[in-house]
């Protein structure tokens, strides 16, 4: 009550901290994600549905090797959960703040912008350590996933998931932009993610039965690198065969695509991000 | 300070293409004034006060808010800012009590929340998501969004577009409360008149991106300098008389009737003639 009754201070007071207002904006967001049951079901859920259907659909042990179609499922669904919970996510829910007014709210206010950004940062790590947990779990319960006890197979995945988490991130931010209302944002951020997975080799396994045109233009992209990255982690070397390459995991090619997309990802963000809707100009 | 305007326009201009949006106005609000706006559609008023809020770039003429230029003014300038939208249908799954704490944390010196909500009568809705709110409460929670910055200066851009005429009186209670008890400036925008002669102490009238009058809404237009009409009932037949001076006329017209004058009205031109005639000479 003390604020209340006090008289105002035209003295400078104490500006509140960006960090710590990222932080409540990502609670904030976090809030806001899991009780809005559409993003829940298509963002968040859907992976794992899929992986669960796909993986008992999906029969035979890959030659030379004791690895299962589902298993080999798991991890390149761990790239597509990661995936979708960060640029389909990030996509879908800045294209909707920037259309209802959320973005133009806090534009007319003292926060500052990185708190936005940071927020959104923070949600999407919750998130995809959440479906990479869900889609681990179903996996292990299921189709008999090991987890590996090798550290540095750990070391392999926190890398791939950061890089992948960061590069995705960011091209969602980006394209986020090319949605002209918020209507049509989920239509336009999930045709490259599903195309995107196809030619990935997520849904279409192992990788290596791809046509060539297929897997090369995959191959351009974050989310091929980042299931590749994440077989490496969990399915035996003896799967080599079936990749693309057949003799490494390319783990350095991996970290430089990857890497480079995190550069390219953020530059696309500075040239694009738009504070304004279309209809406000 | 207190003497320095809030607001202080001169020669804004905005064009959009070949359009003049805005044609060269100037404007003082002094600080604890509610100023209103008034104007058609697409006169211009959102144009000018997305300029003011400095969501939008002027194209000429100099404004001052707060003391400081929209276009360059930082963070600090919004603690003395507060903003109720248009429209808005975001933090639809957040509850109001979640919604308002939240924008506190953004202002050093932040009103209570829980004290916010009960001044904009939201307090049995504190935990409901704002998704489930009618329109007319979606709006007070945008109004005590605006305000729990503790803001100097708070802007209002057709608040009540929409709202039935019983919200209306109501909404207009709410800023005469949430505004008289802090002398917090206001800038209303509004196309209705009944709203501009309710809240504002002055009111300026936008056509076509021009001011075409700015005065307070009793002597708007030349409105208390017009004759008055003076009319009454002579067994039955309506007569009226025009004058300067009505009191003069009643004087009279009473040691005529020995008393009480029949049917006896003073009438001088509504705001609302005033206002259509205003508009009406720069009509199509």
């Amino acid at each position: 009550m003390s604020t209340v009754d006090s008289p105002r201070q035209p003295a400078p007071l104490k500006d509140p901290s960006a960090t710590v207002l990222g932080l409540h904006r990502g609670v904030l967001e976090l809030k806001s994600f899991f009780r809005e049951w559409d993003q829940v079901v298509f963002t968040f859920a859907l992976p794992i549905v899929l992986l669960a259907l796909l993986g008992s659909l999906f029969q035979g042990v890959y030659e030379g090797s004791t690895v299962t179609a589902a298993q080999y499922l798991v991890p390149s669904m761990i790239a597509a959960g990661v995936a979708s919970a960060t640029f389909v996510n990030l996509g879908i829910g800045i294209g909707l703040d920037r259309d209802d007014g959320t973005l133009k709210r806090l534009r007319g206010t003292p926060m500052p912008r990185s708190a936005y950004f940071l927020g959104k940062v923070v949600m999407v790590l919750v998130i995809s350590i959440a479906e990479v947990v869900g889609i681990l779990a179903l996996g292990v319960l299921l189709f008999d996933v090991t987890l590996p006890t090798d550290a540095t197979r750990w070391v392999t995945f926190s890398w791939v998931f950061l890089l992948g988490v960061v590069a995705c991130s960011f091209l969602g931010i980006a394209a986020s932009s090319l949605a002209r209302t918020g209507r049509s944002v989920s239509a336009v951020m999930n045709l490259p993610y599903v195309v995107l997975a196809f030619v990935s080799g997520i849904f279409y396994t192992p990788v290596s039965a791809l046509p060539e045109p297929l897997a090369r233009l995959g191959a351009v992209f974050p989310l091929k690198w980042m299931a590749q990255g994440f077989r490496s982690v969990f399915l035996p070397d003896t799967i080599l065969p079936q990749e693309i390459v057949s003799t490494s995991w390319e783990h350095g090619r991996t970290a430089l695509v990857l890497g480079a997309w995190c550069v390219g990802g953020l530059i696309l963000c500075l040239a694009t991000f738009r504070w304004r809707g279309r209809r406000e100009r | 300070m207190a003497n320095s305007p809030a607001v202080r326009v001169r020669g804004l201009t905005k064009r959009y293409g070949d359009k003049v949006a805005v044609d060269a106005i100037d404007l003082d609000i002094p600080s604890g004034q509610v100023f209103a706006l008034l104007g058609p559609n697409g006169a211009g008023k959102t144009t000018t006060v997305e300029i003011l809020e400095g969501y939008r770039d002027r194209d000429g003429g100099e404004v001052s808010v707060l003391g400081e230029d929209p276009q360059r003014a930082g963070r600090r300038w919004r603690y003395g800012i507060g903003i109720v939208l248009q429209e808005a249908s975001d933090l639809s799954e957040l509850t109001v009590l979640e919604t308002v704490r939240h924008f506190a944390r953004y202002y050093p010196d932040p009103r209570n929340p829980a004290e916010v909500i009960a001044d904009v009568g939201l307090t049995e809705q504190a935990r409901s998501r704002v998704r489930a709110l009618s329109g007319g409460q979606r709006r007070r929670l945008d109004v005590a969004v605006g305000i729990v910055g503790n803001p100097r200066l708070l802007f209002l851009d057709e608040p009540t577009t929409g709202f039935d005429p019983q919200a209306r009186r109501q909404f207009w209670e709410l800023i005469r409360s949430v505004v008289q008890e802090r002398g917090t400036t206001v800038l209303l925008t509004t196309h209705y008149l009944e709203e501009a002669e309710a809240l504002a102490d002055r009111i300026a009238i936008l056509v076509r991106g021009k001011i075409v009058a700015d005065s307070t809404p009793a002597s708007l237009g030349g409105r208390a300098e017009a004759k008055a009409v003076v009319s009454w009932s002579d067994n039955g037949e309506e007569r009226s008389l025009e004058s300067d001076d009505p009191g003069a006329v009643i004087a009279d017209l009473t040691a005529r009737y020995g008393g009480t004058v029949p049917g006896l009205k003073v009438t001088r031109p509504s705001l609302e003639d005033v206002y259509l005639k205003l508009i009406g000479s720069e009509g199509p």
